[in-house]
């Protein structure tokens, strides 16, 4: 049976069984490799994706789960790496392996989406689900204030 | 002069927890030592490719692992190619140490065997492209100058790009390398520039970067259900079930090929297991979730199942009442020396075994046709794995092909190539491309796990508060006088050569487990041991920890090792870091606040010396919060990427904080934590003010990875006896009362 899923803004059919994590369908029979597989159990958030402007650990929701709402994904925010929260990221040179860094992005644009200015504290628990092995969180912080002073384009959907 | 490059070849096969003190002690003769001319010659061809439109397409040699070296290397060649970073793209170089020298990473060796080298590779392409232009314009090379990827001769007021000029100088003989000349500091355009990483955009963009986004045509995916206790074999599995479920091409047994030791590898070859390949990973996955299979848990080692760290616990306890089994350097007269002191100082200091846990799980992409094996791989060690493959599936290295991919994460656990066997071997049985990946719970299991070790200390202090004595037992794990990989300690272990009578010396326990090198092998453990019980002995003695290490620093005792070789420690460059920090942290000064306490520590390690001030609060419910780490850190003359070395050392702090808060510990010979919800890796609010800076001193650059990690684990314990006059002897935290806030 297909699925309907609206991805970064585009319709699209699948073929994986509901039960299979919307992770798998993303990377495997989407071909969209930004969202990682960490852990499989919500415990390092490498593998966060919006759904409808949330973010979730697409490593544990069904693929059914996210049938009809809008998923973004890293690929979804820019390709060229001009969303202002991707431009943090780079200007304050964050990422060491990288591996996280995706997860973080998109937790870091749910956050900036409900509190545009956020205080190191409520960076500190919006980012605390996100698991980085290298240890980049300082400026992770300060990309993410770096951000806050952008403008913020509306999420594409 | 010759350099024995085989050498080093087989130094990197060996993979194991030696791996990064024996490349260390090799670099001296590789680069270090020899005079420019007599360096081995790496072609620029290699290395560089320059385009017609002027962009400069430049080979990074060894592997990514979140280190920064896909910038940091290219750096070194467009400094000396003299070409505008902005006509820079890089791209990773497959696996050739005949064309590229060395290629991995371990023991922050990358920048001490590559910034000769590799700023020579770069000025020999400058000089071919003056070459060119000199004679297409019939004037001496001499006349003519470089900048920005330009050649000009002043006299007749000629210019050509190096993409017009790339053609004519592909055609000209290499350039006598001994006449070579590179830049003066002073002239750096690039090198001491932060830059940034040149493959932010794509990791941000989330393009496939790494070894889990390789998918080539018709590529399978496979799973390898391994035995929880260490190459338990196969007695039984449902497979017939197994291949009935969607998705699922292949499930078969595989016996393994396993070398089994008293003293285990730490890649000792493939455990037998269950292999499932399937259309996509989730298929394969999911068919394991109902895997069934009857192992025989003993099949590794008889007495396997019965391991547990409560055993080793009790065991060292028992063990560290008696002498050392293995003396492993004494000099002066130890016994005597304690009998005259004026105090004596005695404590024991423990440490569990880690995981090495990088984000990015074990994996690797396999294609075995017409005999020929190529391979994918995110290994640390690439031309090791192609050994153990070569050597594990009965085929010729030279039948083996290896791409290099950027890995989310090393830390020493790519030093082992498994995955990269697993990958072959199941490419080989079904005849198609294989991506192996393992689970996160595959990863805990089956790690070459850093060991946990026991030490007894005791020091003895004269009537001045000067230590006179010092002795040491280890209880490792091994077997005789041989530990197991990472295991052992050295003879030459701070503050040996510092103090005037000193003994060290170890007991092994029998282990059946893998161990192997973790970010800053041995020095992770043993500095937070040291600087610690230093910190002790300096409380006892009533005196700054600040002066009891620069009077241990300004003094020479005895012989700094028992191996013969002469010691590349260098004490004034311990001291100058140690004096620098704690100007920078106001040490003198600090304020004394119950509940508040600053720490001090130093270490060297890897050619690389650090030193570290944390300032802590501990709460009511002995809640440590890091505030402020202070590091200076002393690599040599220049800092190649300021923005790279500062990323390694937040990342140095950072984990060195989670040395402290996490464990792996054995039950039944198995780990008992198999995913981070049980390994409580710091979290970003854990994360501590940070002020880093370097000690620049005339000494060749050196790497940083490793040695900003040790001294941060004994500054933050001796912090939090300063704030509460508890002392933290045994790690995690947890297992003292403590734990992070």
């Amino acid at each position: 049976m297909a699925l309907n899923l609206t991805v970064n803004g585009k319709a699209v059919q699948v073929t994986a069984s509901p039960d299979t994590p919307l992770l798998w369908v993303l990377r495997d029979e989407l071909d969209l490799k930004g969202a990682k597989f960490g852990c499989g159990i919500a415990s390092c958030g490498a593998c966060t994706v919006l759904v409808d402007g949330r973010a979730v650990r697409s490593c544990i929701t069904p693929v059914s789960a996210a049938a009809g709402s809008h998923i973004t994904t890293i690929e979804g925010l820019s390709a060229d790496g001009s969303h202002p929260v991707q431009k943090a990221f780079n200007e304050a040179d964050v990422p060491q392996c990288g591996y996280c860094q995706p997860g973080q992005v998109m937790s870091a644009v749910a956050l900036l989406e409900h509190t545009p200015h956020p205080t190191d504290e409520q960076i500190d628990s919006a980012m605390s689900g996100n698991l980085c092995r290298c240890g980049t969180y300082a400026r992770i912080r300060k990309a993410i204030h770096r951000a806050a002073g952008d403008q913020m384009p509306a999420l594409r959907d | 002069m010759q350099v024995n490059r085989r050498h080093f070849l087989q130094l990197s096969a060996l993979a194991g927890g030696g791996l990064a003190l024996t490349l260390f002690e090799q670099s001296r003769g590789w680069a270090a030592a020899l005079p420019p001319g007599d360096r081995p010659g790496l072609s620029p061809r290699a290395f560089i490719h320059i385009h017609p439109d002027n962009t400069v397409t430049i080979k990074v040699k060894n592997p990514e692992i979140g280190q920064g070296v896909v910038t940091m290397l290219p750096m070194l060649i467009a400094e000396e190619l003299d070409v505008e970073w902005s006509q820079v793209k890089v791209q990773m170089a497959d696996l050739d140490e005949t064309a590229y020298g060395p290629q991995f990473a371990g023991g922050s060796m990358t920048t001490p065997l590559n910034w000769d080298p590799l700023r020579h590779v770069g000025a020999t392409g400058r000089q071919l492209m003056l070459a060119a232009a000199a004679h297409r314009w019939g004037v001496d090379a001499a006349e003519c100058a470089t900048a920005s990827g330009k050649v000009s001769h002043a006299g007749s007021q000629r210019s050509a790009t190096y993409g017009e000029l790339a053609e004519e100088a592909a055609t000209l003989p290499l350039p006598d390398g001994s006449a070579m000349k590179v830049k003066e500091p002073s002239e750096y355009r690039i090198i001491g520039k932060a830059t940034l990483g040149v493959e932010n955009t794509a990791l941000l963009t989330g393009k496939a970067l790494f070894g889990i986004d390789v998918k080539l045509p018709g590529m399978l995916y496979a799973v390898y259900q391994k035995c929880p206790v260490l190459a338990g074999k196969v007695k039984s599995a449902n497979l017939d079930h197994i291949r009935g479920m969607a998705g699922v091409r292949h499930a078969f047994v595989l016996d393994g090929k396993f070398h089994s030791a008293a003293v285990l590898d730490s890649d000792p070859g493939l455990e037998p297991g269950v292999a499932i390949v399937a259309d996509t990973w989730w298929h394969a996955h999911a068919a394991r979730r109902v895997l069934k299979v009857e192992w025989d848990f003993a099949a590794g080692l008889p007495t396997a199942a019965g391991q547990s760290s409560q055993a080793f616990e009790e065991q060292a306890a028992k063990l560290l009442k008696q002498a050392p089994a293995h003396t492993i350097h004494s000099y002066g007269k130890v016994d005597e020396a304690f009998q005259s002191a004026t105090k004596a100082v005695e404590a024991t200091y423990a440490y569990p075994f880690l995981a090495h846990a990088p984000l990015e799980p074990q994996g690797a992409v396999a294609s075995f046709a017409d005999g020929k094996l190529e391979i994918w791989s995110t290994s640390q060690t690439p031309a090791g794995g192609r050994q153990l493959v070569a050597r594990q599936l009965g085929i010729a290295e030279s039948a083996i092909t290896i791409h290099l991919v950027r890995a989310g994460g090393g830390f020493g656990r790519r030093l082992m190539n498994d995955s990269m066997v697993e990958a072959a071997w199941i490419a080989r049985e079904v005849k198609a491309p294989v991506q192996v990946l393992w689970s996160r719970e595959d990863d805990f299991e089956h790690d070459a796990f850093r060991p946990g070790g026991w030490h007894g200390l005791k020091a003895g202090v004269d009537a001045q508060g000067r230590i006179i004595a010092w002795s040491q037992h280890l209880v490792t794990f091994g077997a005789g006088a041989h530990a197991a990989p990472a295991a052992d300690i050295g003879g030459d272990q701070f503050p040996s050569g510092r103090v005037a009578n000193y003994v060290i010396g170890h007991s092994a326990m029998p282990l059946w487990l893998r161990t192997g090198a973790l970010r800053a092998p041995g020095d992770n453990a043993f500095a937070f041991v040291i600087q610690s019980f230093l910190d002790e002995v300096a409380v006892a003695a009533g005196r700054d920890p600040l002066d009891v290490q620069l009077e241990l620093l300004a003094a020479s005792a005895g012989s700094e090792n028992g191996n013969g070789r002469p010691s590349d420690f260098r004490p004034e460059r311990l001291a100058g870091v140690l004096q620098q920090v704690a100007e920078e942290s106001n040490w003198r000064n600090r304020p004394r606040i119950p509940g508040r306490g600053m720490g001090i520590a130093a270490h060297a390690c890897h050619m690389g010396y650090s030193a570290d001030v944390a300032e802590v609060s501990v709460d009511d419910q002995n809640r440590i919060r890091v505030h402020q780490v202070w590091m200076v850190t002393d690599v040599g003359r220049q800092i190649i990427n300021p923005s790279g070395a500062r990323a390694q050392a937040e990342g140095g702090i950072l984990e060195g904080m989670g040395h402290m808060m996490v464990e792996v510990t054995l039950a039944n010979g198995r780990a008992e934590q198999t995913n981070y919800s049980q390994y409580h890796w710091p979290r970003i609010q854990h994360t501590p003010q940070m002020h880093i800076s370097w000690r620049i001193t005339d000494n060749a650059p050196t790497g940083l990875g490793e040695p900003v990690l040790p001294a941060v684990l004994p500054a933050i314990v001796n912090a939090v006896f300063a704030a509460t006059g508890k002392r933290i002897r045994t790690l995690p935290l947890t297992r003292s009362g403590f734990s992070m806030a």
